[in-house]
């Protein structure tokens, strides 16, 4: 009876909990109340929609004043959704460009698969199995007569997209009939801009055609993305390209000083007058060490670095590489230059060929002193180890792009007693260098070597340009700090360039 | 015209092309660009990569043929390069090799991606690890602290070293040095050098584009 009677009461409680945690479950405000619904926030205001200035066209920059309730007001605006008005024009191009892209794919797909089911087809003579063998002939068969037909389809719908494409122009000028709002952006609350940038290629999905009339509003979005209010419209802006990249006057404007300067003192130095420019030892070192090889009847290495023949250092690579190529056939020594990429190949091929016939020696040339080793870089390096600890050069040469390299072919350098000269622009190799090799060009000094190696004075005009452009950059840098420091930010907006 | 001067004018021409095209963003100027950048150059590298194999042949075979110092390496060198060609162009279908020429399909055989995977990843692996000792034997005899410059070279590289110290402490002392190392004194020099580097860059394409440097074509 008692136990009935505390089974009751236990269950009266636990009435009374559940029944107290539902009405806590429902959401009360301070006072008590239910929350009242989001309302509709205020809409952005002030938009305007211009052509991006300085790039190729293809891209739209938005700006807007915030809604009054993002960042105050009733708080309620999450982001931002940027819209534009989209004529269907648009994506029946779209649609029809994925037909072609799915037409090209299953034309690789088939072309992967036809030797696959040619083979199943012998496998399963061979098997007895005819029936099967049978169906893939078929296969085969469609495959290869559509396949015939395919690539003329192919052609002829990309030819028919491509002329579809010059009515663009008219279809967004149809605005607001034939089209709709398409969202093609976002942000976060507190953000007032936004840049509508699309490709270029008219085969990308997100191709945003230039000399089109745009339209566009942008939504406050709330924290229930149904409860919204949209700004109003603005348009028509066309996407446009310029001709000049205002942004990087700053850069056209020290580049026309820096000719100016040089083209002054290459003046001067025709005119006979005497630069004094500081004297650089390893380019010193670079006569040393020829006289030293062939002294010793031994060979001189000449690496030019994993770089390309479009890189600045390669090319100042192969300057050095003819003065030195000059000495070492006047003194008759052996020189070894193996290269990695084959363009650079054949321009130290002729570098070094001219260099000779300079130096009144064209029978001394021998094809084999430039030669292609390799385009994997630790294979490559393999191959120059091999000839310092095989050969046993003199003096080993490192002058241009140098990566991951540079400390194991320097170091199996030293290990093998050569004399070594390097010459970096890649700033994180040049410690290594530095320490590895006995003299090393840092940095600038490698475009340096050519002048300093040829002593001519046209070509010193040009380090004494640099001297003074450095002399610049030190002054400029140090009224900048000033500038900073004082919060003159003008002085820093001078040079500020756009990528 | 003389064979050196036609290089230079076309040297003149597309290097000024060049330069003015940094400052002109439109698309016709970004066309000319790529089918100058993009389109060329794969085309004469692939021209310049048929002249390097035949070069990397023929000094090989002449090694061979003459028996110069060493002239087993080519044969290895040359039975390598035929034999990776001959598994990248050929495709075994059925019980008969067949060539494929225009397709990628040689670089998916299984022999050619045997030879890749278990002959030249490990052999590149394994030059690439030498870098770690290589760096040890070069630090030894960089941190010898022979005069106040090397002292102070092996001072900062103690610190940077330290800074992963388990010592209590230390480490975290450490490192706020060596962050300081990095930040300050380092990266003043680094810009320095990298200051140094665009102003020779730019004398030196200048120099190169207006025919005052012509070391490049064997004129020194």
């Amino acid at each position: 009876m008692i136990r009935n009677v505390i089974y009751g009461i236990l269950l009266a409680l636990m009435s009374v909990c559940l029944a107290l945690a539902q009405t806590d479950a429902v959401p009360q405000d301070s006072a008590g109340t239910a929350p009242a619904a989001i309302s509709p926030p205020q809409p952005v205001t002030g938009l305007t929609a211009k052509d991006t200035p300085d790039d190729h066209g293809h891209s739209i920059t938005l700006k807007w004043t915030l809604s009054p309730d993002d960042q105050g007001g009733a708080h309620s605006v999450r982001t931002y959704e940027v819209f534009r008005w989209v004529p269907f024009f648009m994506d029946s191009m779209h649609a029809r460009q994925y037909s072609v892209d799915s037409l090209m794919g299953l034309q690789t797909l088939w072309r992967r698969y036809l030797p696959f089911a040619k083979d199943s087809i012998k496998y399963f003579e061979k098997s007895g199995n005819a029936e099967t063998a049978r169906r893939f002939a078929d296969t085969v068969a469609y495959i290869e007569k559509r396949t015939s037909t395919l690539r003329g389809e192919i052609k002829s719908l990309q030819r028919g997209i491509e002329n579809d494409w010059e009515r663009a122009p008219q279809a967004h000028a149809q605005y607001p009939n034939g089209g709709e709002w398409q969202m093609v952006g976002q942000t976060f609350a507190g953000q007032g801009n936004y840049v509508n940038s699309g490709q270029k290629d008219n085969t990308a999905s997100d191709y945003l055609p230039n000399g089109c009339n745009f339209y566009y509003r942008v939504d406050a979005v709330t924290a229930d993305p149904k409860i919204r209010t949209s700004s109003e419209i603005v348009g028509p802006v066309q996407a446009t390209g310029q001709w000049y990249n205002v942004g990087r006057t700053p850069s056209l404007f020290a580049t026309g000083i820096f000719v100016l300067l040089v083209l002054l003192f290459v003046r001067a130095a025709r005119k006979g007058k005497e630069l004094y420019v500081r004297p650089l030892a390893g380019i010193e070192a670079v006569d040393e060490a020829i006289g030293r090889a062939t002294e010793m009847g031994k060979p001189i290495l000449y690496v030019l670095g994993l770089g390309t023949a479009a890189d600045i250092a390669t090319i100042a690579s192969f300057t050095v590489l003819a003065r030195v190529a000059k000495r070492v056939a006047e003194y008759q020594t052996e020189l070894i230059v193996p290269t990695y990429d084959p363009i650079v190949m054949s321009v130290a091929q002729e570098t070094i060929k001219s260099a000779y016939a300079d130096a009144g020696r064209p029978d001394s040339y021998r094809e084999e002193i430039v030669f292609f080793v390799t385009q994997n870089q630790f294979a490559y390096v393999s191959a120059v180890n091999g000839i310092m600890l095989r050969q046993h050069p003199a003096t080993n040469v490192y002058m241009g792009k140098f990566f991951a390299e540079s400390l194991i072919l320097a170091e199996t350098g030293a290990l093998a007693g050569s004399i070594q000269i390097s010459g970096t622009d890649e700033i994180a190799q040049i410690p290594f260098f530095v320490v590895a090799c006995d003299y090393t060009l840092i940095g600038e000094e490698l475009y340096a070597a050519s002048a300093y190696l040829g002593r001519e004075p046209v070509l010193l005009g040009s380090l004494k340009a640099q001297d003074y452009a450095k002399a610049a950059v030190i002054i400029l840098a140090i009224l900048g700090a000033i500038a900073v420091n004082f919060g003159w930010t003008e002085f820093r907006e001078i040079f500020r360039v756009v990528r | 015209m003389h064979k050196r001067q036609l290089p230079f004018i076309l040297v003149f021409i597309f290097g000024a092309f060049m330069a003015v095209q940094y400052f002109m963003p439109h698309e016709s100027s970004e066309f000319i660009y790529e089918f100058f950048a993009l389109d060329w150059v794969p085309i004469i590298g692939i021209f310049a990569l048929a002249l390097g194999i035949w070069s990397l042949i023929k000094v090989s075979w002449d090694k061979i043929k003459h028996r110069r110092q060493d002239w087993q390496y080519s044969v290895v060198l040359l039975a390598g390069l035929f034999t990776i060609i001959f598994f990248g162009f050929f495709v075994k279908v059925g019980e008969h090799w067949e060539f494929r020429f225009m397709t990628s399909d040689g670089l998916q055989s299984y022999m050619f991606r045997h030879l890749f995977d278990y002959i030249v990843i490990p052999g590149q692996a394994t030059v690439f690890s030498l870098l770690a000792f290589y760096i040890a034997s070069a630090s030894y005899r960089a941190f010898r602290a022979r005069n106040l410059l090397a002292t102070l070279l092996l001072s900062a590289a103690l610190i940077m070293m330290l800074r992963f110290s388990p010592i209590p402490g230390l480490g975290e002392y450490m490192s706020k040095t060596a962050t300081w190392l990095l930040n300050v004194p380092n990266l003043a020099a680094k810009r320095a050098i990298i200051i140094g580097i665009g102003l020779g860059m730019v004398a030196t394409a200048m120099k190169v584009v207006l025919g005052i440097e012509r070391g490049y074509m064997g004129k020194g």
